[in-house]
């Protein structure tokens, strides 16, 4: 096995020098009746070639060439070729988590300014070295606030992402933790906040609502915040396409700030691995989960980096830990890092803007259903026909068209949602219009 | 201070490299008419400038993340012998086939007709996992380790939820990972430790005691932390399960077991696998990983949804499962991971698995061997693919095992686990996997007996320890003292 550095004469060398006949006999205190007394069933090993044939013949089972209007979360922005060129050297991708501080200063600079980054993109005083995803970093954020008002509920929009609200929902009913949703505006889009104000209580710890929504639409953050803060609950904001930062007001209102950073160079990949972003006040630290990387001197009154405020986590805190979650996303981490220093502060208002425009030429051509203010996405009727056939008709002109709705929210029936995002050329939007709305 | 006699100079922060129309990105022209954002969004939702984000030009950011990526250490440079985290080599092949196009830019919501390769990835991924843990179905959904815990304790108690009662306690041996009472807590129930015996193994009685109608089930990690097989896990699975319990185990250590036992057949009902640890994937400084879960046939109804449903012309993501305990994370999970793992199981096959098993066993014996004349090993059971030693030897010297493994990264190695696990007092956890050269492990057994060495003869100089490094010793006292967690630019920090 090639990946196996050892001659035969050196295994022979190695295993007398343990006082063994064989190798076998490293397994022969093993009980009987534990081990198994015949091959893995797996094919043979095969060489790098075909393992590359292996896959280049899945790739090709998958759509590629085609022009796509999907987003619900995952979204499809231009990948700089730097991002590969970093995350590839082998010291970043090949490194554990950088409990050794004094050999591993680069990871740890680097979250360093990821942490910066996302504090400064979202307006909050501190961030997490990240989180496995949007959908994780969500519920984390709920029990969050449940330790910080030591209430027990949450109320959630149902605007937020159905996949992040079906994760939450796993998390919350074995936490003993009631989640209320609340609805949205038939005209609008936006979450209905008098119906928030019927359904938070005095046990609400939270109120939780993504922006721009799931249906593309920006919330009114202030309004939400301000009826969560009456009532003595936390406002948790959510963001899935975190591009929008780029243009959008700053969730400065928020007390925590969960959000999905796929949109920063991280390749779709059939759903991840993705890096979401937990940040929050300065005050709620100690109730943050998450690695945190700090600022020191080494003993040289160098300036140096380390993990710190460690005794939040779980391998000194174990069961009375503020999370379980040990590993994060790092070197996803990392693309989002280089991303956002190659487009840099005018960079993302520019590619923002990009985004907005093409959104907003679509949306002349394709009406969208609900009247509130969007970003790159907007639901849109497929002029009384059945989705499926819509996007049946627009697959023969290798464009895959937008999500229908039904799936998600029964009442949207007859409903996709749109997405164009800098990568979106005018021609394919021109194509789509003429299928989804034939002038 | 900007300058330093050093080979490699300060870094600045991107923020303090930062010029204003200083720029590493060039958009396309748009092919529609710009919109006014105001207009579009309301003025009140439009931001004004991000404060303080850097502006830097292209080449800039390669040399500042290049120059920092050699402060690291990494398992292209050497052996990374932390205990329970499997640093092996990660196959450059998987980097590769995971960025191809028709996978890297798979969206998890195009049409399945469009989709399947990646869904036949996940469904042989699935078929080799189970195969290789001998349980009967498998989620490739969970993030990371502890995630796919979380996810293993929740079938538990969907089971049992189902069955009339979902218990209240967990019982873990006190020689587990953190994660697992973390994980048993954030999954609802109470954490109640149980003693290992002398030889530090699960202590059947202690169990026999500890099992009533009131405990869900067990977490049991094997080999266990110490780098031990559990002999008597068949005994210990049919006491937990005569009072109706379920046995979970942390698959962390599966490297000492591939191709040579299945949990399956020993009595484990659940379990997580690593994909980071035992099949390859890179760590990335801490993640991602990718921890999916494997069960016994009761569990299956209960796995989270979608499953992909097999027999027909193509395969079909299937959301229509009452019993699901719902979903852990959105979509499929970290498909990218998947596709890594695959490639290093396709590039094994069977009986490569087990002499990778082999190796890696042979390797940790090997070192025991040769620094057993001066280390204490406070546990003298055969073990797998790992070894714990004690410090007591030298902490009667006024070095622990923390200054032994500052010492370790001037002889060019990053240190073993330390102080892991809490069992045993000043653990020196050492993990070599199987990817090592015999020279790569002749040198660091050197080094441990060097330093051994040192120690007597002069233990100041590794009390003292890192000398070589760029970064002296790390002061991580003041930085929990005083938490600095983000740069401010200079003129706020006076203000």
């Amino acid at each position: 096995m090639r990946y196996l550095p050892k001659s035969p004469s050196e295994r022979r060398q190695m295993i007398e020098a343990c006082g063994l006949d064989s190798a076998d006999q490293l397994f022969e205190h093993l009980p009987p009746e534990v081990r198994l007394n015949r091959p893995l069933n797996l094919a043979p090993g095969i060489s790098e070639y075909e393992i590359v044939e292996y896959f280049r013949g899945r790739a090709a089972e998958c759509a590629t060439g085609y022009a796509a209007f999907l987003g619900a979360g995952v979204y499809s922005h231009f990948r700089p070729v730097l991002v590969d060129t970093v995350v590839s050297r082998g010291e970043f991708l090949t490194s554990y988590t950088p409990y050794q501080a004094e050999i591993a200063q680069g990871t740890l600079t680097t979250i360093f300014e990821f942490q910066t980054m996302i504090c400064q993109l979202t307006g909050m005083d501190v961030a997490n070295a990240s989180m496995y995803d949007g959908s994780t970093a969500v519920p984390e954020a709920a029990m969050m606030a449940v330790r910080v008002t030591k209430r027990s509920g949450v109320a959630v929009s149902r605007a937020l992402h159905p996949e992040y609200r079906a994760v939450l929902n796993t998390y919350a009913k074995n936490q003993g933790m009631p989640v209320v949703e609340f609805g949205y505006d038939g005209d609008s889009g936006a979450a209905n906040l008098e119906e928030l104000e019927r359904s938070i209580t005095a046990d609400t710890a939270a109120v939780i609502v993504q922006s721009p929504n799931f249906f593309g639409v920006v919330e009114n953050v202030k309004a939400a915040a301000e009826i969560a803060h009456r009532h003595g609950a936390l406002l948790i904001f959510v963001f899935a396409e975190a591009v929008s930062l780029g243009l959008l007001e700053p969730p400065v209102d928020a007390d925590i700030v969960a959000g999905e950073l796929q949109s920063f160079a991280i390749p779709p990949s059939f759903g991840g691995p993705f890096a979401g972003i937990m940040a929050t006040k300065e005050r709620f630290i100690r109730q943050m989960p998450g690695r945190l990387v700090g600022e020191t001197k080494d003993s040289r009154g160098n300036r140096a980096f380390c993990l710190t405020l460690s005794t939040r986590e779980q391998h000194i805190r174990r069961e009375k830990a503020t999370s379980n979650i040990c590993t994060n996303q790092a070197l996803i981490a990392l693309m989002a890092t280089v991303y956002l220093s190659i487009y840099g502060k005018e960079g993302l208002r520019e590619l923002a803007l990009q985004n907005l425009s093409k959104a907003h030429y679509l949306a002349g051509k394709v009406k969208p259903r609900f009247s509130g203010p969007f970003f790159n996405e907007f639901v849109a009727e497929c002029g009384g026909r059945a989705p499926e056939a819509v996007n049946k008709a627009l697959l023969k002109k290798r464009i895959v068209g937008g999500l229908p709705l039904d799936r998600f929210y029964p009442e949207l029936a007859g409903s996709v949602l749109l997405c164009a995002t800098e990568m979106t050329k005018r021609e394919h939007m021109d194509a789509l219009a003429q299928e989804m709305a034939p002038q | 201070m900007k300058v330093r006699s050093h080979i490699t100079q300060n870094e600045d922060l991107l923020f303090e490299m930062s010029s204003p129309g200083k720029k590493g990105y060039q958009l396309p022209a748009l092919d529609v008419p710009e919109v006014d954002p105001r207009a579009a969004l309301g003025a009140a939702n439009v931001r004004k400038d991000i404060d303080g984000f850097p502006e830097v030009s292209e080449v800039e950011v390669i040399r500042h993340f290049t120059r920092l990526s050699t402060w690291n250490y990494a398992i292209d440079l050497g052996l990374y012998p932390l205990g329970s985290c499997t640093m092996k080599y990660n196959p450059r092949v998987n980097e590769l086939v995971a960025r191809l196009d028709g996978l890297a830019w798979a969206h998890p919501y195009q049409p399945e007709s469009l989709s399947q390769g990646a869904m036949k990835i996940i469904v042989q991924l699935e078929d080799a996992l189970a195969e290789i843990s001998g349980m009967d179905a498998v989620t490739i959904e969970p993030a990371a380790g502890a995630h796919g815990e979380l996810t293993g304790i929740l079938l538990i108690r969907a089971l049992l939820e189902k069955r009339g009662n979902p218990r209240k306690k967990i019982l873990i041996p006190d020689s587990a990972h953190g994660t697992n009472p973390a994980t048993a807590a954030i999954a609802g129930y109470e954490v109640e430790n149980i003693r290992s015996n002398a030889a530090g193994g699960i202590d059947l009685e202690v169990l026999a005691k500890a099992m009533s109608k009131d405990v869900a089930g067990l977490m049991v990690t094997n080999p266990n932390t110490l780098g031990v097989f559990e002999e008597s896990i068949v005994n210990a699975a049919a006491i937990v399960h005569a009072k109706g319990g379920l046995v979970y185990m942390d698959g962390a250590n599966m490297n000492a077991l591939v191709g040579i036992a299945r949990p399956g057949d020993f009595g484990v009902d659940v379990m997580h696998i690593n994909l980071h640890k035992t099949f390859s994937t890179p760590h990335g400084g801490g993640g991602p990983g990718g921890g999916p879960v494997a069960v016994k046939k009761i569990l299956e109804p209960f796995l989270p949804a979608p499953r992909i449903r097999r027999g027909g012309r193509n395969l079909k993501f299937d959301y229509k499962r009452s019993k699901s305990i719902g979903k852990v994370r959105a979509f499929y999970g970290n498909f990218g991971v998947m596709v890594r793992a695959l490639a290093y199981i396709l590039a094994h096959g069977g009986e490569g698995l087990r002499n990778a098993t082999v190796d890696a066993v042979l390797n940790a014996n090997y070192i025991r061997k040769k620094l057993e004349p001066y280390f204490d090993l406070p546990y003298k059971a055969p073990n797998m693919h790992e070894v714990v030693f004690s410090d007591d030897r030298q902490a009667k010297l006024g070095v622990r095992t923390g200054d032994i493994a500052k010492r370790l990264i001037d002889y060019g190695f990053h240190p073993y686990t330390v102080s892991f696990p809490l069992i045993v007092h000043g653990a020196l956890m050492i993990e070599p996997t199987e990817t090592e050269s015999l020279r790569e492990i002749d040198v660091f057994v050197e080094s441990m007996i060097s330093i051994a060495r040192e120690i007597e003869t002069d233990p100041q100089l590794v009390l003292s320890a890192p000398h070589s490094t760029r970064t002296s010793k790390v002061d991580e006292v003041t930085a929990a003292r005083k938490p600095i967690l983000r740069w401010r630019p200079p003129a706020a920090v006076q203000g």
